[in-house]
């Protein structure tokens, strides 16, 4: 029997899961740096990079859509606003601030909770959720190109959500004009 | 996956009866908001066309306008429940239609209070009244909505236009206060609320309501499902202002603009309402037994704690904010009934309430005068010897919030109890004890609010000093106190229309 090529052993299945664990790795690490973090600045490139896993996570899950928009809307346009905000203020000053906040030990009951559940959902595994439910044709239509899914959903069903959220945002915009033009 | 329709303008035009309303409010929202930009000449001559225009030069009147047009579309599709309409999101069902006549009515109320007000606090701005309008076709999507997205979207456009109305004294510390911390916790009780959905999303299979109340009765374990319920609880809770999650309150209806308090303490209130009955009622339908002691132990609690908490204080703002949250647990009552006795009890609550609060909030306005803020008791002294005809107007709320026959408070509470009563009388040994004792809490909870109610009562007819300043009059103020006075002694000496109005909301099921 001729030895299979070395590069056949890793099979795609586990191409995915070896992706899966770097880009897992890479989003915890960066998430635990941007708490971390001394200086702001860094911590905004840390966030950057942990949202950039966390878009990789996104395409590992054929959710092409999701992992670009959080690139664009994320990585692009509101990290770089963040950014903008700190280079405004004072970095130095920031520097030598306590980092650890009043309220840290409610943080850390809240943190075990939600640890707990978490550690709940991964003993119980999907089951507990009635996924056979879901409609078939979300997951059959998930299996087609994802983005065209997005916009056919869009205009069709969530149609009226859509509608609404653009008020939402025509609000949110007149929101910004009144709480801080001093003269309106 | 849905067809994508092939005409979507003629997709909507098919499916737009049922957000009908909110489309001429969203539209004439955006109207006032252009309206802004330009202004007509002060001097243009007495010709017709301008003295026309000029009439229209104050965004308050547009809102009026939009307002009514909202209301005449309302009527037409009055009884005509064209059934669920975009793909199941919304719907216009004899629910959604009361509710929405009674934001429509909060509204109307509050923009014709509202524009002298802004004067005197020198804020007189557009985007006031578009805010209004937009929030009142957010609470009407949230009454209509039949879907879990449907309904976060109108929950979170209220919502935001709400943040910002409250915080419209921009110059004012108190109300840039107000404004930050409702919106932070107004945020992560959203957040809950949402964290709720997404647990309902996953047990149900769907966003649908309908669909969530089928699939959830099916469940074996329900240990996730009272979980999700309980975060809805909390969340609800926090937007109706109900104990564990009042704290918010007091200080937020203190800082911000009057009238917007006003438009809280009635219309806000009343759409998380409206949404409470739509998921307990909809969705967690049959799970009665589950969520019926907490909710009527929060019930209990709201009641008390706001009425004690009013007896101590000193700012008219702050004592009503405690009264609208111990008004908040009566209507609960209707809630944990759970029948459709319930839910009729509530309406009409919610309707009674409208009209007392907002006569209540238009009376404070009226003592925001130049350099006066007017929000202590004693600012209430001497008005029956200066204004005989408001301080009797005055008096009716009062006593109608406080219950007493024959007036509109007095009906909203006789159904709530007897609500409460039919149930302890049909339901078996822990439930009925349980209703019993709640109305007991009640009963007790309405003597408790005689007093404070009588404190400004007393400062009104027995002081007989008063600053000599005028009181803040306008015509809409006087056509609010006169329409809130008319209805609430209507509502109390002659309620058949009402009441049938109120039998008129039930909840569907599809």
């Amino acid at each position: 029997m001729k030895a299979r090529p070395l590069y056949l052993l890793i099979s795609p299945f586990a191409m995915e899961a070896t992706l899966f664990y770097i880009l897992a790795t890479m989003l915890v690490v960066f998430a635990i740096l941007t708490v971390t973090a001394a200086n702001p600045v860094r911590s905004a490139v840390y966030l950057i990079s942990a949202l950039l896993g966390m878009a990789g996570l996104f395409f590992l899950l054929q959710a092409e859509f999701v992992g670009a928009v959080q690139i664009l809307v994320y990585v692009g346009g509101i990290m770089v606003l963040f950014l903008f905000v700190i280079m405004l203020v004072s970095v130095r000053e920031v520097e030598t601030q306590r980092r650890a906040n009043r309220q840290w030990k409610t943080a850390l009951v809240l943190g075990i909770v939600l640890s707990f559940e978490l550690v709940y959902f991964v003993v119980q595994g999907a089951d507990v959720f009635r996924i056979d439910t879901i409609s078939q044709d979300l997951i059959i239509e998930s299996q087609t190109l994802n983005t065209e899914t997005v916009g056919g959903l869009l205009y069709s069903t969530y149609l009226l959500p859509f509608e609404i959220a653009s008020v939402l945002l025509l609000v949110a915009m007149i929101a910004a004009v009144v709480l801080t033009q001093k003269q309106l | 996956m849905p067809e994508v329709p092939q005409n979507p303008i003629e997709f909507f035009l098919q499916n737009a009866a049922a957000i009908g309303p909110q489309l001429h409010l969203i539209i004439w929202g955006m109207v006032i908001l252009c309206w802004g930009f330009w202004t007509l000449p002060r001097n243009g001559g007495r010709g017709l066309l301008y003295r026309f225009l000029r009439l229209f030069q104050h965004p308050a009147v547009l809102a009026v306008g939009g307002l009514t047009m909202a209301s005449l579309q309302l009527y037409r599709l009055w009884g005509v429940n064209s059934g669920p309409a975009f793909y199941n999101m919304i719907t216009l069902d004899s629910f959604a239609l009361y509710f929405d006549m009674l934001f429509l009515v909060a509204a109307f109320l509050v923009v014709i209070m509202s524009y002298k007000y802004l004067d005197i606090e020198e804020e007189q701005h557009t985007e006031y009244y578009a805010l209004i309008l937009f929030a009142t076709a957010g609470m009407m999507f949230m009454a209509g909505a039949i879907d879990l997205v449907s309904l976060f979207l109108g929950l979170e456009l209220m919502s935001l236009s709400t943040y910002v109305l409250v915080g419209f004294l921009r110059g004012r510390k108190r109300s840039n206060e107000a404004s930050l911390k409702y919106f932070l916790l107004g945020a992560f009780s959203t957040g809950i609320i949402l964290y709720g959905m997404s647990l309902l999303y996953g047990l149900g299979g769907s966003t649908n309501l309908h669909e969530i109340g089928r699939q959830i009765t099916q469940l074996e374990d329900n240990s996730l499902l009272t979980l999700s319920l309980l975060m809805m609880m909390a969340g609800l809770c926090f937007k109706i202002a109900a104990v564990p999650f009042h704290m918010w309150v007091p200080d937020v209806y203190e800082g911000a603009p009057t009238p917007i308090t006003a438009f809280m303490s009635v219309a806000v209130k009343a759409a998380a309402f409206a949404i409470f009955f739509r998921i307990f009622f909809v969705a967690f339908e049959g799970l009665w037994e589950l969520y019926v002691f907490p909710l009527a132990l929060i019930s209990m609690v709201t009641m008390t704690l706001g009425n004690v908490a009013a007896l101590t204080q000193q700012n008219v703002k702050r004592l009503l904010a405690y009264s609208s949250i111990s008004h908040a647990g009566f209507v609960l009552m209707g809630v944990v009934a759970g029948t459709e006795r319930g839910i009729t009890a509530s309406a009409i609550y919610l309707l009674a309430y409208t009209f007392m609060n907002l006569g209540i909030w238009a009376g404070v306005i009226l003592l925001r005068r130049k350099d006066i803020p007017g929000e202590r008791v004693e600012d209430f002294d001497g008005l029956f010897f200066r204004h005989p005809a408001v301080a009797v107007l005055m008096l009716i709320f009062f006593l109608s919030l406080a219950g007493i026959p024959p007036l509109a408070g007095f009906i909203a509470k006789y159904f709530v109890f007897t609500a409460v009563l039919e149930v302890a009388f049909t339901q078996g040994a822990p439930y009925s004890s349980l209703m019993v004792w709640l109305a007991v809490v009640g009963a007790l909870n309405v003597v408790v609010s005689m007093f404070y109610y009588f404190r400004i009562v007393v400062s009104m007819f027995m002081k007989t000093e008063y600053l000599p300043v005028p009181l803040s009059f306008s015509k809409g103020l006087v056509v609010v106190l006169v329409v809130t006075g008319v209805f609430t002694l209507l509502m109390g000496v002659y309620p058949q229309p009402f009441i049938q109005l109120a039998q008129f909301v039930n909840l569907p099921l599809i």
